[in-house]
């Protein structure tokens, strides 16, 4: 029973699709895959993939750490300058991650704002591990804090004001109530925000550097692959997109779920 | 309604194919930019340039234009192998100028004529103008407390400063390996790096941001820039001739100033 949809719109739908679709395809059919298990699992591959695994899982933990509650104020909280602080948080979604790691210089960097502060401490960003956490971080923690204040924002509120009701703080509630009711949602915000953890490429190289086993990550193996071996640079380029492709597969239509 | 729906989808196809049209005509792959008959054609010559000629062929840009006005020259500039690299996966150029005569080899086979070299360079070092950590020689780069930045051992500024470091003895553990060596000049002029090796020229630009330690002649390495026509050049005779003038005294005194040594 269902009319045919306008070819107005399939047209151009299909050319999108296509247009996503081929470089991928194109990935799939140069990809060495005879010699894919010898070429990850090459000492400077597995080198990168566990110093990804490292930087992203612990950017996610930054994120949840400060980002679930940044989206519960956002969302629960009318302070001023709500607007401003949602814009700000919008923000390093939208900046080429380049300018993200100029930023993070200019701002942590030995000579930025807080630099000698940090150096004074013994905390020096630049070239380290922890940089490149930081410069993860700070791409990735907005996924994380929209999606959750989207959840929050659409939660039905009289769960919360019956726990209120019944004696339970702010932070009960919170603990009790609301996270819980959240879980899917929070398990699809920290999904988002570690897959685009694992995937920063321009915040790191200009911020942290590029040092195999130290600042190196999987997607600057890539770049530096490409130079050097570009069959190589193809095997790792799949596997991040069998990874990218596993998270999306998991949450299955989780992410911005229509508004009900 | 039928009509108007028919009329809808004529003008977003006309609308798609001028938007492919657009991109077509931006990618420049080549075709005529005849203007009529009669004058000389316009021809856009696109070269794949080593970063560290970024500024000398900048310069080079406006001298080419005033003797060659029909042609427009349009760089893109990055680390030699990924140059080479772009060249192998086929991205539309008409000449390639590397840093070192290595990657220019190894893309013997899509080079229109034997290479030219058109000038050298040698490396030095760079600190920030006020040399926080007292770097006054190669040996100190061995210091594991300095900050030191290379560039990559993919590129040929990384493989050079390897080769100055291994021929010396010194075992040096860097901060980072840089994609290409402008990145290297980047990180000292900002001052997250105490310490860098770059090309003379890359020092020679930057001026008063950094300062420089020279590394003696007998312990450096020399850097050859060879220049060539690729075999797809869409404009293959102003190719060859773009190059035949990177060879020529009024070049040379360009790159001179720049800081680069005659070949």
């Amino acid at each position: 029973m269902t009319r045919r949809p306008p070819l107005t719109l399939v047209l151009p739908a299909l050319l999108a699709v296509a247009f996503l679709a081929v470089p991928l395809l194109g990935v799939l059919a140069d990809a060495p895959w005879s010699d894919l298990v010898g070429r990850l699992t090459e000492p400077a591959v597995t080198e990168a993939l566990r110093l990804s695994l490292v930087v992203s899982v612990l950017a996610l933990l930054f994120s949840l750490l400060f980002g679930v509650p940044l989206a519960w104020l956002l969302a629960r909280v009318d302070f001023p300058g709500r607007t401003a602080v949602r814009c700000l948080v919008l923000l390093p979604m939208v900046l080429p991650p380049t300018v993200a790691g100029v930023a993070l210089f200019q701002g942590l960097g030995r000579r930025g704002l807080l630099g000698g502060a940090l150096e004074s401490v013994g905390v020096v960003l630049p070239f380290s591990t922890a940089g490149a956490v930081v410069a993860a971080t700070f791409v990735a923690m907005p996924f994380l804090v929209i999606s959750l204040e989207g959840a929050l924002a659409g939660l039905e509120p009289h769960y919360e004001e019956a726990a209120a009701t019944m004696g339970a703080g702010p932070l009960r509630t919170l603990r009790l109530v609301t996270l819980p009711m959240l879980a899917p949602s929070l398990a699809a915000g920290a999904a988002l925000c570690w897959a685009r953890a694992l995937g920063e490429f321009g915040a790191t190289i200009t911020f942290a550097g590029n040092l195999p086993g130290t600042t190196q990550t999987l997607p600057l193996k890539v770049y530096l692959l490409l130079q050097d071996d570009p069959t190589g640079a193809t095997a790792v380029s799949l596997l991040l997109v069998a990874v990218a492709a596993a998270v999306l597969f998991a949450l299955r239509g989780r992410w911005f779920r229509p508004a009900r | 309604m039928r009509p108007a729906r028919r009329r809808a989808l004529l003008a977003l196809t006309a609308a798609t194919a001028a938007l492919l049209t657009t991109l077509t005509a931006c990618g420049g792959s080549g075709a005529d930019d005849a203007n009529g008959g009669g004058g000389e054609e316009e021809v856009t010559l696109t070269v794949l340039a080593a970063a560290s000629l970024t500024d000398v062929f900048t310069a080079a840009q406006e001298l080419y234009a005033e003797e060659h006005p029909e042609v427009t020259l349009e760089f893109s500039f990055a680390g030699s192998q990924e140059l080479v690299a772009q060249v192998e996966q086929g991205a539309p150029a008409d000449a390639l100028v590397t840093a070192d005569t290595a990657t220019m080899d190894g893309v013997a086979e899509l080079t229109a004529a034997e290479p030219l070299v058109i000038a050298r360079n040698a490396l030095t070092i760079v600190t920030p103008p006020d040399n926080p950590a007292g770097v006054d020689s190669l040996d100190d780069l061995a210091d594991p407390e300095l900050r030191l930045v290379l560039a990559a051992p993919e590129v040929p500024a990384g493989r050079y400063g390897r080769q100055v470091l291994d021929a010396q003895g010194i075992d040096a553990a860097p901060d980072s390996e840089e994609a290409n060596v402008r990145a290297v000049l980047g990180k000292v002029r900002l001052g997250e790096a105490d310490a860098g090796l770059v090309y003379v020229t890359d020092a020679t630009s930057a001026g008063d941001d950094v300062a420089t330690v020279a590394i003696p002649e007998d312990q450096n390495v020399t850097a050859e820039y060879p220049a060539a026509a690729l075999t797809d050049a869409a404009h293959p005779a102003e190719a060859a001739e773009f190059v035949e003038w990177l060879g020529s005294d009024e070049a040379r005194a360009l790159l001179g100033d720049a800081g680069f040594q005659a070949p």
